[in-house]
């Protein structure tokens, strides 16, 4: 009976997993079924399931932008910002998490509630220093904006991961005579780097998939892919299969990559969950 | 040791690779940046462009393709701030007035081979602020009715020279066939000042009705506003698709080419749209007319160009001028007919083209358009005096936020969460507060 009962409720498990998954994919699912449609196809209703599938929406894409462009933007300005962010992030939640003070928590807290600012309600002041730094239309300044942004998330991240790490390790490697820069160098960051690359794999994707900077904040020179996407919204005309065509060259990249991360992720991201 | 090593090399490439992205972003002299909308015309410019560029080859365009809501945002940022990031900016006839007015914009003075007489006069005025023209206008567009001419047919029906409002009422009763997905009539419902609220205001002037009155209070408790909204918000409910509050242009003329629509009153673009077999399912079937008529029967109906202007901030007004006067010119319509077919081309601004026997053989909609933008009278009277212009929008800096904000009121009565007259009397109250708060009324 009772094998029957786990046996049920495994079952049970089972297929609600996979409807949450399937459930999730879907929207990503008919983007990619609409991007090989033909444009009355992809309006049509009933929605059409089974038809003759075309290139022409992926042709079109193509012919009007330059996807590689785009694309090189957006590899330079999530790296950028990525190895930057992490840059600043490893020292300030190492020394949060081993040599706290009486303000780190509310420093944490502090650094966590810039996150809660609409980014819209910045915008004004971000606009008028990017154009006075000439960093308007730049990759080198939508990366900042971008590593800005994610910093706070990062720190968090980190300060997490490494409160996890015994603080004894560290006090052995002092012991043996290693400076500060070498105990985090060559004993913290070793012990943590499933937990780094998790977090570096995080930003990476927020930066990919940021669009209100992107938006605002450049117009040819280093607009990244998610400005790609929009460019192909139209007020008067049908526009939804080149849309989906130009959200599925934008997302396959990261999409792919995340997939075949995505050991390392879960990893990561479980790092020192279980004791 | 070794690590640390590549880690100052990683560090050193990627502080290049950001140092050469900052360096390419450098403006190159002779580049004009072009701010532009993604639509059917727009990418045949873009295409075409080439010839401009090969006739100034001192010259090169850099184009920025922007969804029109983003376009809008980024393009007032930019003017605002003088940061000169665009030289020629793609505009519409009510920002161009009041941009006009804030010295955002350049004067135009074409040279006498342009022939400025040849603009349709409705669309030149349009673009000017105290007798001076500031943007030139790409292609133009009123407000037409499209019917299914077959179903039309089989409900033993006729559509009238000069529909009414009235008439178009009886006739969608009479061709709606819910349970196969057949409405007898499609307008926008989407909230937006140039969504529902374009139309909305458009189908008030014909009724009557009228947004302010010579002092500025708004006269949204009117009988006659009461009229528009009701015929507006029944004739949906009782003729129009389901989830009638989420269709705007877009998702109207994809039910329409989908056959799903017997009449739809919406902009003169979509005929184009309409009559091409490779977008819609019902090209064979589509019959035109005259936007109804009201109560009234006058009134402004609805003018909207896409133009291009100089903002002041570009540093190469004198090259961006002759780009404008180039893409708007009569030698560009002929360019696209040779190119693109004379269906292609930019329609709504030039006598010339629909004098063209070509096209109006190639676009048999041509003399509706043509009718429709001539008669359009933006600048004209409503029923009573009125302290603004504008057809189907109010050229006040205000509108963009007062039209959507009632747009959102008027979706509400569609999805019963208001009456017309709850509606009514919530919009009069959040303009009289918008318009005090700007200064603009007592």
């Amino acid at each position: 009976m009772a094998l029957k009962t786990k046996t049920s409720t495994r079952i049970g498990v089972t297929i609600l997993g996979w409807g949450i998954a399937l459930w999730l994919f879907f929207p990503i699912f008919w983007m990619i079924l609409t991007s090989f449609k033909s444009e009355v196809q992809a309006i049509s209703t009933p929605p059409k399931l089974f038809f003759m599938p075309t290139l022409s929406s992926y042709a079109e894409v193509f012919e009007r932008a330059n996807y590689w462009h785009f694309a090189l933007n957006t590899v330079i300005v999530s790296v950028g910002a990525t190895a930057i962010a992490i840059a600043l992030a490893v020292p300030a939640a190492y020394s949060m998490a081993f040599m706290p003070s009486k303000r780190t928590r509310g420093t944490l807290l502090w650094v966590l509630s810039t996150r809660m600012l609409p980014p819209v309600g910045v915008l004004v002041p971000i606009y008028i220093l990017a154009r006075n730094t000439h960093l308007l239309d730049t990759c080198t300044g939508l990366a900042i904006v971008d590593m800005l942004t994610n910093l706070p998330i990062i720190v968090w991240m980190l300060y997490t991961f490494f409160r996890e790490v015994p603080a004894p390790i560290l006090e052995a490697g002092r012991m043996d005579g290693a400076t500060r820069w070498q105990e985090m160098t060559m004993v913290l960051l070793p012990l943590a780097l499933p937990g780094i690359a998790s977090t570096a794999l995080l930003s990476l994707i927020l930066c990919w998939n940021e669009a209100f900077w992107s938006l605002n904040l450049t117009s040819s020179h280093a607009a990244p892919l998610t400005a790609f996407i929009a460019s192909f919204s139209s007020p008067e005309g049908l526009f939804f299969g080149k849309l989906s065509a130009a959200s599925t060259l934008a997302v396959a990249p990261i999409l792919v990559f995340g997939w075949i991360s995505q050991k390392q992720l879960v990893r990561g991201l479980t790092f020192g969950a279980v004791k | 040791m070794l690590r640390l090593k590549y880690t100052r090399t990683a560090l050193c490439a990627l502080g290049a690779l950001l140092a050469g992205s900052v360096l390419s972003s450098a403006q190159a002299a002779g580049t004009l940046t072009i701010a532009t909308v993604n639509n059917g015309d727009m990418i045949v410019m873009r295409q075409l462009s080439t010839e401009f560029e090969k006739a100034h080859p001192d010259i090169h365009l850099n184009w920025v393709t922007l969804e029109e809501n983003v376009l809008r945002q980024r393009v007032t940022t930019d003017i605002a701030m003088k940061t000169g990031q665009f030289d020629v900016v793609t505009i519409g006839n009510y920002e161009v007035p009041i941009w006009a007015k804030q010295g955002w914009l350049t004067e135009i003075k074409p040279d006498d081979a342009y022939d400025m007489n040849d603009i349709l006069p409705s669309v030149r005025e349009s673009l000017s602020a105290e007798g001076k023209l500031y943007a030139l206008p790409f292609y133009a567009e009123s407000v037409i009715t499209y019917y299914r001419k077959d179903l039309f047919q089989k409900a033993g029906l006729t559509m009238p020279e000069q529909p009414t409002y009235d008439q178009i009422r009886q006739f969608a009763d009479k061709i709606t066939d819910k349970p196969n997905q057949v409405y007898g009539i499609c307008l926008r419902g989407k909230p937006g000042w140039g969504e529902n609220m374009a139309y909305i205001s458009s189908l008030a002037n014909t009724f009557g009705a009228q947004w302010f009155d010579m002092s500025w209070k708004p006269t949204l408790t009117s009988d006659a506003w009461k009229a528009t909204l009701n015929w507006y918000v029944s004739a949906l409910k009782a003729d129009g698709p389901p989830g009638a509050t989420s269709n705007g242009f877009n998702e109207n003329l994809a039910l329409f080419a989908s056959g799903h629509c017997g009449i739809w009153i919406d902009s003169t673009v979509a005929g184009g749209l309409l009559f091409d077999p490779k977008q819609s399912q019902v090209a064979n079937t589509v019959g035109f007319a005259p936007a109804p008529k009201g109560p009234y029967g006058k009134g402004p109906t609805w003018l909207w160009s896409w133009s291009l202007a100089v903002p002041v901030s570009s540093h190469q007004s004198a090259d961006a001028q002759a780009f404008i006067a180039w893409a708007t010119s009569k030698d560009y319509v002929k360019l696209v007919a040779e190119r693109k077919g004379w269906v292609a081309a930019p329609p709504g601004t030039r006598a010339s083209t629909y004098a063209a026997p070509e096209y109006l053989k190639a676009a048999p909609f041509a003399s509706f358009v043509l009718n429709a933008i001539k008669t359009a009278d933006p600048n004209g009277p409503t029923a009573q005096p009125r302290p603004y212009t504008g057809a189907q929008f109010v050229a006040i800096p205000e509108f963009q936020s007062i039209g959507t904000q009632v747009g959102q009121t008027v979706a509400a009565t569609l999805s019963d969460q208001m009456t017309v007259d709850q509606a009514l009397t919530s919009a009069q109250a959040s303009i009289t507060r918008a318009l005090r708060q700007s200064g603009r009324a007592r």
